[in-house]
Parts: C-alpha cells; structure tokens; sequence
C-alpha cells in the first residue's frame, strides 16, 4: 500500500500552472510572431501582437494574484528555500530553474513593456530589447526542454509530476530523492 | 571569511546557515539582463564577428535574421496574371508594368546590409531588381514632382521618399533576394530597397508609386517615427 506525503500546496500549484499556460500561450503566439514561416501561416499579426501583450500582461498580473490572495506565508517560506542552492525540499537544479525561471519572467516583462512603448515613443527605444527578448527565449527553451524531460519523460524522475498536479508524491520515493527533506 | 557551504552537520533553521547563493544567481540574472540593454548589441555584434567569418550568426537562428512585420490582418498574395505596378502622379507618361514589364527593365544588383528600427539587423542581403531612374527614363517625372509616394497593397500602408533619396546609388525596387524571386513575407513581387533608412522605409508589397510635390508622413510617421529614417541617425538613435 503506497502512502503518501504532501509536496505541493494549493498555492504553489497554482502558481505553477498559471506560470505554464501563461508561458505556452506566450510561446506560441511570439513563435508566431517572430518565426517568418508562421508569419505567413498565420498571418492576422495585429491580433496575435495583441494576445501576446495582453496574454503577457495578464501572465505576470494572475501570478502576481494567486501570490496575493494565496497562501502568502507558506511561499515566503518557499522563496526563502530557495534562497540557498543547497538541497533541501528541492534539489538544486530544481532551485536553479526556478531562480532562473523567475527571473526570465521579469526581463520577460520588462523587454516586453519596453518594445510595446518603444514602438509609441522613442524614448522607450533601445537598440538591443529586441536581442535580449529573444536571448531569453532561446534560454527559456533550453530550460523547459530539461524542465520537461525530466518531469514527464525520464522513468526515474516523472513520479514529480504527481507532485505538481495532485500535490503528494509516494513517500518511498521522496525519500529516495529528497533525504534532506524527507529522510 | 569562508563559511562552508555543504556542512555535513545539520542545516537547521540556525546561524550558520549557507550563504544566500540562490538570492545572488536571481539577481545577477535579472541585474544582467537588465544592462544589456546598454551592452547586448555590440557584445552581440562582436560575437558573431569573432565566432564566425561570414560575419554572422544568422544561419544558426530559424529567422535568418529576419523578423516579418506586417500591420493589417492579412499578408498581399501576388498573381503575376493580374498584378500591376502603377506609376503615376506628376509624371508625363502614366505606366502600368506587369511583372514581365517590370522584370524587362535595366536589371542591377547589389549587396546590402537590412536595418530594422526596431534594432536588427541583416547583413549582406543581395538584392536584384530595377533602379528609380531606369523607371523615372520611361514614365518621365514633372519639374514639379520632388517625392515618391510609396503604396503597398498591404491597405494602408503607405510611406514617402524624396526624389534625392529615391536616386541615391544603392536605392532600388528589388524582386529578387538573396538570388531567388522576392518571397511573399518581403514583399512578393517588389519591394522598396533604400538601405540607408530603417526598414519601414523600405515598403514592401508595392502597388502604386505616385509622383508627388512633397513628401508627407507614412503609416509609421504618423505613429511618430521620422521622415528621413537615417539609420543611426534617426528615431532617438
């Protein structure tokens, strides 16, 4: 008989999967805007450019409030983990991708905002938002793709994705991957 | 001075707990991030020069280089059964050139490099197609006509150039790149080449050229952007 052990809360599975959808829809709607090919597929540009900046809009504002009207003090208590790349509840690659994933979602907004204002004033305009909004693409890739492998693919660790969507995870296994946490 | 960081003992909620490397990894991202808006094009720049002798990364990027912007809700198809370009205005001889007419014309070619205002960059594009003043010796300017007025079949974009810049040497109306017939996303069958000005100058899918006696504001001018689109000396550049 499997028992289980609380991995997630409420609050932090909704950050992530808000984070994801935003992320996806964002992905999908700027491969469209920025690879020619899907350009021309697609065509309809002014409607895709508005999904995507209200789609990114509305991506950092529901993250912003499932923070707000969740359960603040238990992701205060998160981040602060996360503050030392040391294993603990997480490993530390699993805190490096968060860290980073973090951070791309701010530069993420702040490129954004700037190439929407850039293009209504020039004062908002600078040479090089357009390579760092790309350059974050290409290293938000390369971390979903690992993100990705790891939580749906690799036989070893997939049970994680219990985790993130039911919130328990089998205690054997916690304890075989998490020691400093669950040992 | 140096705290170990993976102590064997108990990492309690205490005092000798591991320096915050987690906090510095998330800062010096976003701090990074945010300065290459200062430095990120010329370390870019650099890198493609030092990493590559063509002088460029764009083959290991999907886009090539480029970035397809269009402002209405769908991309002009080109039918060279029925496609014209009317050249017309203050012009003593009105033209209607099909694409065979058009491609008759005293043929040039050129090798330039393709700046957006937006900050990229294409270098080394090669351009063919007709010179302004291979088409101005058929359809003959008045004294009175001093700029083109440049209208794309993508309704309703529609930008200006003087008679001084249309002329300039490496100015043309281009419908081949890179030695294939223009594709639909550059502006299938012709386009405005002017590489001196930033790329929204350079109005593809065009339809009509009319001879003006000035030069008026186009679709991105009345957005806010300059007439004389200089590159590097426009547009707060």
């Amino acid at each position: 008989m499997t028992r289980w052990v609380r991995r997630f809360s409420r609050t932090e599975r909704m950050l992530h999967w808000v984070n994801a959808t935003g992320f996806l829809l964002l992905l999908a709607t700027g491969l469209v805007l920025y690879l020619p090919r899907l350009s021309v597929l697609v065509g309809r540009r002014p409607l895709v450019k508005d999904v995507h900046f209200w789609g990114g809009v509305g991506w950092i504002s529901a993250l912003a409030l499932v923070a707000l009207l969740g359960d603040r003090r238990g992701l205060l208590r998160t981040a602060k983990d996360l503050e030392r790349l040391t294993p603990s509840r997480f490993n530390v690659g699993q805190k490096v991708n968060a860290l980073l994933s973090a951070a791309f979602a701010l530069l993420f907004l702040a490129s954004g905002l700037l190439l929407w204002f850039g293009e209504r004033d020039t004062r908002f305009r600078f040479a090089s938002t357009v390579l760092l909004h790309d350059g974050l693409l290409y290293a938000s890739l390369v971390l979903l793709a690992g993100h990705l492998y790891l939580a749906v693919i690799h036989p070893a660790t997939r049970h994680s994705l219990r985790g993130m969507t039911t919130g328990k995870v089998s205690e054997e296994w916690a304890r075989r991957h998490y020691p400093d946490w669950f040992g | 001075m140096n705290r170990s960081v993976h102590s064997t003992e108990e990492q309690g909620m205490t005092d000798s707990q591991p320096r915050r490397y987690g906090r510095g990894l998330f800062l010096a991202t976003v701090a990074g991030g945010l300065s290459s808006l200062v430095w990120g094009r010329t370390v870019w720049s650099r890198a493609s020069v030092a990493l590559s002798p063509a002088e460029q990364l764009v083959p290991f990027v999907p886009t090539s280089g480029w970035r397809i912007y269009t402002v209405s809700g769908s991309m002009p198809t080109f039918d060279p059964a029925t496609w014209r370009l009317h050249v017309g205005g203050l012009v003593e001889n009105e033209l209607d050139l099909d694409y065979a007419k058009l491609r008759a014309l005293p043929r040039a070619s050129q090798v330039s490099d393709f700046h957006c205002v937006t900050g990229w960059t294409v270098r080394n594009v090669r351009w063919t197609g007709v010179r302004l003043a291979d088409v101005f010796a058929q359809a003959r300017p008045t004294q009175q006509a001093h700029a083109l007025q440049l209208t794309s079949a993508e309704v309703p974009y529609v930008d200006y150039v003087t008679m001084k810049q249309a002329l300039l040497h490496d100015v043309m109306l281009a419908y081949e790149m890179d030695g294939k017939p223009l594709a639909r996303e550059h502006g299938a069958p012709v386009r405005l080449v002017i590489p001196e000005m930033y790329g929204y100058k350079n109005v593809k899918w065009l339809s009509r050229i009319d001879l003006v006696s000035e030069a008026e504001s186009g679709y991105w001018e009345n957005l806010g952007y300059d007439r004389d689109a200089w590159v590097g000396h426009s547009n707060g550049y």
